[in-house]
């Protein structure tokens, strides 16, 4: 792809990210009540006091103008303040975000590895009980509620069989030196073998839950992109020429048959987001997720605000690399 | 396909979508995963004539009480009660009524939305196209359950809520599969003769083109009422859904959460009647696909 056809796709974002906002603007006008009267809750002040704080949230604006303060506003990073917190919400989501970017990672990481070799060997084995197993699977997999999926886990193995703690990221005894804030990452820094295994342990079972979903829709996606490739004439030719099998799937067909793998890996990374909410409001994951259901229940809407944005902004970040990838290894689509 | 030339042929060929239904029916699965849909469909509608309980009806004697196959449990209350004494069986069979309800309510508001824009968009094109394009463009750069979530949260919980909530995103879906079809059957002989013959924009969209297209809009239709089934279960979950008392899968999965530990039934049960009719309902769709697609027909 060109410089300029990838500049060109660029630019086609900024459209779009301007729609986002005027939604997400939007989304809080829908707010049943005055957010200065949610701010204050209980706290008593005077008329005066109240005006002025109006005036400092910049409410008392015409709608229009508010819009654009807004836009520029979170083009400069400031969300304002997270009343709850009474910290800037910009610094109240970066402490929480390392926690819900290493439960994704470790989610797709998950997904990746069980379901290409899956996708794969149902593929190469069509039509055999293995097959069979990989589709009911990836059926079951789609059609879980990740809420009760994790609960069921929960239950199992970390309260009847006690082989796995129950929440939170690494156990109270173990210290870690904050380095990445990535706890994987930082124990090992650390040396702390132990450390590392304790957040392992708690990443487990969330990670799981999270990336089941993507497993299964990865393990579809595999199986009919192998299939298909099997049966082209390259793959032919490369067996009547007498390759073995195995240097056949692995040098040849899997090269091109991941591509549609990886592309849809990248856009339901973004689907990972969404399901960060619920995954870390069971296993008590102190990541964004958690953040932004707690934050509804309180009212704190600044902080919900900023996260949906952040969220979106991060999806459609995500499909675009998933748009390149896309097209970088697969010359004959053009954008 | 054979091109029709006397009337005696036409009347004789079944129109297609009795043919691919008859396609569908073929497959075991996709029947069973069909007789589930309805199964549950009967349920939600007979729930009160079903239901051996009031799903409301709370009784603290009966607190916790375990399903009639483990020790103290009652034949009177087979999947045993909730925290407040309730049966759950009575609960999931309301329950049902929740789930389906808002299934259908959202995909047939979103595929009528879908339909009107996707065929505007796909046949007009120009302007109209772009504007529609771009709002699909926007909506979609939401993950769907954020956008929820984030739409609940400033509405508030609540039934009505919940359908506009959903159906503001997901109309994009369908809306994305009429375009596409659209464009391709734009070009179609049958639509240039329509046109020759001097027939409206309006005809040929909606007699012409639209009895035509209809076969994927059915399949994407049942697999997204999986998924919203789904979303609606998750808001639920959450406590932005659905409020107590009323009896839905998703708060009542929730319900059980804090007494997982003693008594797994009442979190358990729930769940698996959402997995059960996501399930068939992801099934059919699979089987509706296969029946209408013609590269599966040999």
């Amino acid at each position: 792809m060109s410089f300029g056809r990838f500049f060109g796709r660029l630019l086609q974002l900024f459209p779009v990210l301007l729609g986002v906002g005027f939604i997400v603007f939007f989304m809080t006008e829908l707010t049943p009540g005055d957010p200065v009267e949610i701010m204050l809750g209980d706290t008593q002040v005077t008329e005066e006091q109240e005006i002025a704080l109006r005036h400092d949230m910049g409410l008392d604006l015409p709608i229009h103008e508010r819009f654009v303060k807004f836009i520029s506003n979170t083009v400069t990073g400031n969300f304002g303040l997270s009343f709850y917190h009474r910290r800037p919400v910009a610094e109240v989501i970066g402490e929480r975000l390392p926690a819900t970017i290493e439960l994704s990672v470790v989610a797709l990481i998950f997904a990746l590895i069980t379901s290409i070799p899956l996708g794969v060997m149902a593929a190469i084995k069509k039509n055999t009980l293995l097959d069979r197993v990989a589709t009911v699977g990836s059926l079951f997999g789609v059609s879980m509620p990740g809420f009760w999926f994790g609960i069921l886990l929960l239950l199992l193995f970390a309260v009847k069989l006690q082989w796995l703690p129950v929440s939170g990221r690494i156990g109270y005894d173990v210290e870690v030196p904050v380095v990445t804030r990535f706890l994987l990452i930082d124990t090992l820094l650390a040396g702390s073998w132990s450390g590392f295994k304790d957040a392992l342990a708690h990443i487990f079972l969330p990670a799981i839950t999270l990336g089941l979903p993507m497993a299964a829709i990865l393990t579809r996606v595999t199986r009919t992109s192998m299939l298909e490739v099997v049966n082209q004439d390259y793959i032919t030719f490369a067996e009547a020429k007498g390759l073995r099998k195995r240097v056949i799937i692995f040098k040849h067909a899997l090269k091109n048959a991941l591509i549609p793998t990886i592309t849809v890996a990248a856009i339901e990374t973004g689907s990972l987001l969404g399901g960060n909410m619920i995954v870390e409001t069971i296993f008590g994951w102190p990541g964004l997720g958690r953040l932004v259901v707690e934050s509804i229940f309180i009212r704190n809407y600044p902080l919900v605000q900023a996260a949906v944005l952040f969220y979106a902004v991060t999806y459609v970040m995500l499909n675009f690399v998933a748009d390149i990838l896309y097209t970088k290894m697969n010359p004959k689509v053009e954008l | 396909m054979t091109l029709l030339t006397n009337s005696a042929e036409i009347s004789a060929e079944p129109s297609p979508i009795v043919r691919n239904l008859k396609m569908f029916a073929r497959s075991r699965l996709s029947l069973v995963s069909i007789l589930v849909v309805i199964g549950f469909f009967l349920l939600a509608i007979l729930a009160p004539f079903i239901a051996p309980h009031d799903p409301n009806e709370t009784d603290l004697f009966l607190r916790l009480l375990p399903p009639f196959w483990l020790e103290g449990g009652d034949i009177a209350y087979p999947l045993g009660c909730d925290a407040l004494g309730r049966d759950i069986l009575s609960r999931i069979i309301y329950g049902s009524r929740v789930s389906i309800f808002i299934g259908l309510s959202v995909i047939l508001i979103a595929t009528t939305i879908g339909i009107i824009a996707g065929l505007a968009a796909g046949f007009f094109g120009g302007w109209i196209d772009s504007a529609i394009s771009r709002i699909v463009d926007i909506l979609l750069a939401f993950p769907y359950l954020i956008f929820a979530i984030a739409l609940m949260a400033m509405m508030g919980p609540g039934l009505q809520n919940i359908l506009i909530a959903l159906a503001y995103k997901e109309w994009v879906i369908p809306c994305r599969v009429v375009r596409g079809e659209v464009l391709s059957a734009r070009n179609a002989e049958y639509v240039e003769a329509a046109k020759a013959s001097g027939a409206s924009d309006r005809y040929i969209m909606v007699r012409e083109i639209l009895p035509n297209i209809l076969s994927p809009v059915i399949v994407v239709s049942t697999v997204r009422m999986a998924h919203v089934i789904i979303l609606e279960a998750s808001l639920s979950f959450l406590g932005l859904g659905i409020q107590p008392p009323t009896a839905s899968w998703g708060s009542m999965v929730a319900d059980g959460r804090v007494f997982m530990l003693e008594s797994w039934w009442v979190s358990t049960f729930p769940g698996l009647a959402i997995l059960l009719l996501v399930l068939a309902l992801n099934i059919a769709s699979q089987g509706l696909r296969d029946a209408f697609d013609p590269k599966f027909h040999d």
